[in-house]
């Protein structure tokens, strides 16, 4: 209770996050203001006996949901397609209605498209995707050997373009890497998702897992605190969803493109105003393999649309 | 060429009323974003869509700026005779893109 209560008193006063060791908003320390007098809170210049009251109310709400729930039980487990509207679930299932699709058929040219030194295209050495690639997404991110830790897709297929083809990395969110791992998790449509958790991968599943339950960023929440606690009900217009990361990449109506869950991920860290990792940084991929892992066994969809 | 998806049934039998579902890559831009460079970005929409059936118009549609991204339009028309439907999208510069299907009426 009383952890709670200065959390709370440190919330209204707009503490900078421990967790990050963030200052004051962007640039330079140098140019960072201090933060703003208690009294200058937004209750109001020396309303001590409002504040207190306040503090109480909203420290009752945070003990109350202030126990972290466990996991999401197996069988309460729901697709994120669960919690969009009916329109848009429609618009994700119609193969002509999916705008994501026109990444797929872009992804299915690239495939290909011969590329780098060697020459050669990504079926020249995989032939027909919709057999090669069948079930394939459902198994990233996973341990990649020659580097020691984890990859997701998009960066399995820029290993191979740079050690295979002999050709440079495309950059992340391209419209050509997100056409190309687009094409590949069509392929794994309907398909379970079966990542690895054995003993190689289990550290960056449990350091994906840290991830999600570290309160971060100034407004000091955890990924778990919406999509474990509380799922189901409203942030905002839409319902929160359990996180289950079985469509991506997706087609988000908000961006009117394709993105991936990096995308995502980064996104939900700048609402938190936390500081986002850079795409490809292996929290990132600690952070998608743990939700793979989350969603084992569950049915792949991409790819998805989205609010 | 822009891609574009178009589903049209194989065959119908004649009087049938028949959906047909279109799908084209646009970013139809409003032109009032303005870019991280701070200039806005210039507007680059498609304005006109036209569906014609055997040679005869059927559905024409006139688009603005606030049609999302790669515009989806679907409509109905009755299945009349066996032949080509052709779809074509004119951005505001004038360039048109057509691609057609065919239909067999029993």
């Amino acid at each position: 209770m009383r952890s709670a209560v200065l959390r709370v008193a440190g919330l209204l006063m707009r503490s900078p996050s421990p967790q990050r060791g963030e200052g004051w908003g962007e640039g330079d320390r140098a140019s960072r203001q201090e933060p703003p007098h208690p009294a200058l809170s937004p209750l109001g210049r020396g309303s001590s006996e409002r504040l207190v009251i306040a503090m109480v109310f909203i420290s009752a709400f945070f003990c109350s949901v202030g126990t972290r729930a466990a996991d999401i039980p197996l069988d309460q487990r729901r697709s994120d397609s669960d919690f969009v509207s009916a329109d848009t679930r429609a618009m994700q299932s119609d193969d002509t209605a999916n705008p994501a699709m026109l990444a797929v058929l872009d992804g299915e040219t690239l495939w290909n498209t011969k590329a780098g030194a060697t020459n050669k295209s990504c079926a020249d050495c995989h032939g027909d995707a919709a057999k090669s690639m069948k079930g394939i997404a459902a198994r990233y991110p996973a341990f990649a050997a020659e580097l020691g830790r984890p990859i997701d897709l998009e960066q399995q297929i820029n290993l191979s373009r740079v050690t295979d083809q002999k050709a440079e990395a495309l950059p992340f969110e391209s419209k050509e890497l997100l056409a190309l791992t687009a094409y590949i998790a069509r392929q794994s449509r309907g398909m379970p998702v079966a990542v690895k958790d054995d003993a190689q991968a289990k550290p960056f599943i449990d350091a994906g897992r840290a991830l999600f339950e570290q309160r971060q960023g100034q407004l000091d929440l955890s990924c778990a605190q919406c999509h474990d606690d509380n799922w189901g009900k409203k942030l905002a217009g839409n319902l929160v969803p359990q996180a289950m990361a079985t469509g991506y990449p997706i087609y988000r109506l908000e961006w009117q493109e394709v993105g991936s869950l990096q995308r995502r991920l980064r996104n939900c860290m700048s609402g938190m105003r936390a500081e986002p990792y850079d795409f490809g940084a292996p929290e990132l991929v600690n952070l998608e393999y743990f939700l793979m892992w989350r969603a084992r066994g569950m049915t792949m969809e991409s790819p998805a649309v989205r609010p | 060429m822009a891609r574009a998806l178009i589903h049209v049934p194989a065959s119908a039998k004649k009087g049938d009323v028949i959906e047909i579902k279109t799908l084209i890559s646009h970013v139809m831009e409003t032109g009032y974003r303005i870019g991280v460079t701070g200039q806005p970005i210039p507007r680059d929409i498609i304005d006109d869509f036209v569906c014609t059936y055997n040679g005869e118009e059927v559905f024409h549609a006139t688009l603005y700026p606030a049609i999302a991204a790669n515009p989806y339009i679907s409509f109905f028309t009755v299945a009349t005779e066996s032949g080509t439907l052709a779809f074509s999208w004119t951005d505001q510069h004038g360039a048109t893109q057509v691609q057609t299907a065919a239909i067999t009426v029993e």
